[in-house]
């Protein structure tokens, strides 16, 4: 597997599945109108998504189109962080997983856009301007959530307290990304990530969260039990029909 | 579900063009009023400005007074500047 690919297909798992997740609040969010922003955010994750596996595809050069590599790859292939793949839970979760997330790939897509590779530097630099959006939508919900009401703050600090322990992942420095010249470390990430998520959780008037443990796994293919689940929805009819086309 | 306030959303679809109705949305305050209607009113590039205003502060004519209020414009026909003889090869008036 040459360091490219595996290096895109990380980048383009963890928003395929973010995309997944954030769609499945299509119709289910608290207001009408906050099921158009979460459609926009999932949709920008999608279209991030597919110019990362498409590119992926190209550089492994073994004819695998993002069709193939979003549809027909089992759980153990997928490279995405364990952050993207937890369920839903309430929506003060998904609020918190979007100001982790978007936060990070705020600060990863600020540094690809000036790398030497054209294709990676071109789509992180249109990303960078629809992630920045997300965090201020998840900031926006964080803030109103954490000084909202007794019940609002309750459940905000639940969430950013279960979420933490899946952040050390996002930062986590390997032998790949050291050797990839083209690829951010993004252990260089972690301070700037932590001051400005920090900053937003203080606002709230939540405490900071802190964990003695911290998952990993999900670079190398080891996820928890939901992504299963996750993949048996999103492949399902590309699996049933393959080739199909409409 | 939604007990939040209800704003009217108005947008600029280009340069030189006023804002314009579009429509109304519900948000707990101005700033989420504001994203909300980026996100429900803005996502095929309709437009580079956006204004909100709480419904409840706009102050509208009632249908009740509506004889008093529009009918005696009706009959002024000497209003309107249709009794100018425009001068041939005149642009742009």
């Amino acid at each position: 597997m040459n360091d490219l690919f595996a290096y895109t297909l990380r980048l383009g798992d963890d928003a395929l599945i973010a995309a997944q997740r954030t769609a499945e609040w299509i119709a289910a969010a608290p207001q009408l109108e906050e099921d158009v922003a979460l459609g926009n955010i999932g949709l920008d994750q999608l279209g991030q998504a597919r110019s990362l596996l498409q590119y992926a595809g190209e550089v492994e050069g073994a004819g695998r189109s993002e069709d193939d590599l979003a549809y027909f790859r089992d759980e153990r292939e997928f490279v995405n962080l364990q952050l993207c793949e937890l369920p839903n839970g309430d929506f003060a979760s998904a609020m918190a997983r979007l100001l982790y997330f978007a936060t990070y790939q705020q600060l990863l897509y600020d540094e690809l856009r000036s790398c030497a590779d054209e294709t990676l530097a071109g789509v992180a630099g249109k990303a960078v301007k629809e992630v920045a959006y997300h965090v201020d939508h998840a900031t926006q919900w964080v803030l109103r959530l954490g000084d909202g009401t007794e019940e609002s703050h309750r459940r905000m600090q639940a969430a950013l307290d279960a979420l933490w322990p899946y952040t050390a992942e996002m930062f986590s420095s390997d032998e790949l990304v050291q050797r990839l010249e083209v690829a951010v470390d993004p252990s260089t990430l972690q301070d700037e990530w932590e001051r400005r998520v920090l900053a937003v959780v203080d606002e709230s008037t939540c405490s900071r969260p802190v964990s003695s443990y911290q998952h990993s796994g999900g670079r190398s293919g080891r996820h928890t039990e939901h992504l299963g689940y996750l993949l048996a929805e999103l492949q399902y009819v590309a699996r049933s029909h393959p080739g199909a086309t409409w | 579900m939604s007990v939040e306030p209800l704003w009217e959303v108005f947008v600029r679809s280009r340069r030189g063009l006023s804002h314009t109705h579009v429509g109304s949305l519900h948000a707990p305050d101005a700033t989420m009023a504001l994203r909300n209607a980026r996100d429900v009113y803005t996502r095929r590039q309709e437009g580079v400005s956006i204004w909100v205003v709480r419904a409840s502060d706009i102050t509208a004519s009632s249908p009740d007074e509506k004889d008093e209020f529009f009918d005696p414009a009706g009959d002024k026909v000497y209003r309107h500047p249709t009794f100018y003889q425009v001068p041939e090869g005149v642009e742009h008036l």
